[in-house]
């Protein structure tokens, strides 16, 4: 399955103004500016250390930016409180971090904080779409890697963000848990039309999923487009 | 033997210390022969701890002649020293110092002038300044301890605390369960020392008073009494750093500023 031949036309959702962070002397995030088009999937590619992840944690303002801002909608996102804008700009890590407990915990996780309850019925529903159906009363200690992402996937869906933000969701995963993980986030940005921005190292991951690509190198954004622009170049 | 040759207090100390040296340096020439060189080490710190203790013995005998209220100033300069000190647990921790000063003043402080309000402390300098300094003594340890445990589990839990940000959690919340578990931790020594009482143990306290001829079973209870206080003192600075240190994790946009690269 691709999405890469989608054209990305519709509205800025995101927008990165002069980004930056630097931590001590060293700027690990430097000037970037790009939009984020609502319903595309826009890949961070770089090698290691090029400042794929940094620039994401700046996206939900896991970290704070040194220079530059964030829009969300058209605002800074500094007007929002960090709670609501982590609600609305969601994230998947590279490991899962699942709470201890059931599934259905993890589901729930998000929404309780405030103070909403998930229904039973939402809670398989969502489940069945990321390919886990049953697995509501599962201990998370008893599943693969791959479960552990989609169960992941699917906590971050249940605060129903309009954004997601994905780093390396497959990157831990063996060959065959990745493809179906990869599959499953395609599927997802095709029928909801979800928001998507992901960083990968794998750049054939990034032209199979991808409607357009950044790409990083020393914290720097030196190209900007689609696949084919940015990859083949 | 040593009383019928030194008739003043003084020189009475003075030559049982020269003793109680004499066969700590034996033990060590004794670990020469089996080849374990402690006599540098043994000496250097045998020298420091009379000259340590004689400064302030020193000290006490000259606030002994002081009034009473001057104990005041004797404990306040103790729990900024112990908040000093218990701070270098909560290392990259920003108002560590701040916290852990608060804190023991809240824990031991309280303890002690409730303690002395009611009777069971003699408002005496010599009843006073060893009754409370043991208590924000103990209570140092616990703030150390319980800051200690809780960095720990913060930058071992780095992961799942940022998954639980991104998900909307409040910053509190996120690390509730590591500000609990160092709170136990930081109190199981409190808590043994009282299981243990008498079993284990007979504490300097009540060793003291029965050599300065108090009833036996009298000094049995007090030392009770003080052990009880030191828990007391020791939950209430636990609970209270532990409740404040949390916010310091993390920046005012609710971000994990303590972190292992920090």
């Amino acid at each position: 399955m691709s999405i890469a031949q989608q054209t990305a036309t519709g509205a800025v959702v995101l927008r990165t103004e002069h980004l930056g962070r630097r931590v001590g002397d060293v700027s690990v995030v430097t000037d970037i500016s790009l939009d984020v088009y609502h319903g595309e999937m826009l890949g961070i590619v770089g090698v290691s250390g090029s400042g794929k992840s940094s620039l994401l944690r700046l996206l939900n303002r896991l970290d704070e930016p040194t220079s530059g801002t964030v829009f969300l909608d058209g605002q800074d996102y500094r007007q929002f409180s960090p709670r609501e804008l982590r609600r609305r700009v969601g994230m998947v890590t590279q490991r899962p971090f699942l709470f201890p407990g059931k599934v259905a915990g993890n589901i729930r996780f998000g929404p309780s904080q405030r103070g909403e309850v998930v229904a039973d019925e939402d809670i398989a529903r969502l489940l069945e779409r990321v390919g886990l159906p049953g697995f509501t009363a599962r201990e998370v200690t008893n599943l693969s890697g791959g479960e552990q992402q989609r169960v992941s996937l699917a906590r971050a869906l249940a605060n129903r963000p309009e954004i997601l933000l994905l780093d390396e969701p497959t990157s831990a995963l063996d060959e065959q848990a990745k493809m179906g993980v990869e599959q499953l986030i395609c599927s997802l940005v095709k029928d909801t039309s979800l928001t998507c921005v992901m960083v990968t190292h794998d750049r054939d991951q990034a032209r199979r999923m991808c409607d357009r690509i950044a790409l990083l190198e020393a914290g720097r954004l030196i190209q900007y487009g689609k696949p084919a622009e940015v990859l083949d170049a | 033997m040593l009383k019928s040759l030194f008739h003043t207090q003084l020189t009475l100390g003075f030559a049982q210390a020269g003793i109680a040296s004499v066969l700590a340096l034996a033990v060590v020439l004794l670990a020469r022969r089996r080849n374990i060189h402690l006599e540098s080490d043994a000496a250097i710190a045998l020298l420091r701890g009379i000259v340590q203790i004689v400064a302030v013995g020193s000290i006490l005998a000259l606030l002994l002649k002081s009034p009473r209220w001057t104990s005041v100033f004797l404990l306040t300069g103790m729990i900024l020293a112990a908040g000093s000190i218990s701070a270098r647990r909560a290392k990259n921790i920003p108002g560590a110092r701040k916290v852990s000063t608060y804190s023991i003043a809240a824990g031991a402080g309280l303890v002690t002038a409730i303690m002395t309000w009611a009777g069971v402390i003699d408002t005496a300098i010599t009843s006073l300044i060893p009754v409370g300094s043991m208590i924000i003594a103990n209570a140092m340890n616990t703030n150390g301890l319980a800051l200690n445990r809780f960095r720990s589990e913060v930058l071992a839990h780095a992961g799942e605390i940022e998954t639980a940000l991104a998900l909307g959690a409040a910053p509190e919340h996120t690390v509730a369960s590591y500000a609990e578990s160092s709170i136990h931790a930081s109190l199981i020594p409190a808590i043994d020392n009282l299981r243990s009482l008498g079993i284990v143990w007979i504490p300097g306290l009540m060793t003291g008073m029965l050599l300065s001829g108090a009833d036996p079973l009298y000094a049995a209870i007090y030392q009770f009494v003080v052990i009880a206080m030191i828990l007391a003192s020791s939950g209430l600075t636990s609970l209270l750093s532990t409740l404040m240190i949390r916010n310091h994790a993390f920046s005012p946009a609710e971000q994990l500023v303590l972190k292992s690269s920090g």
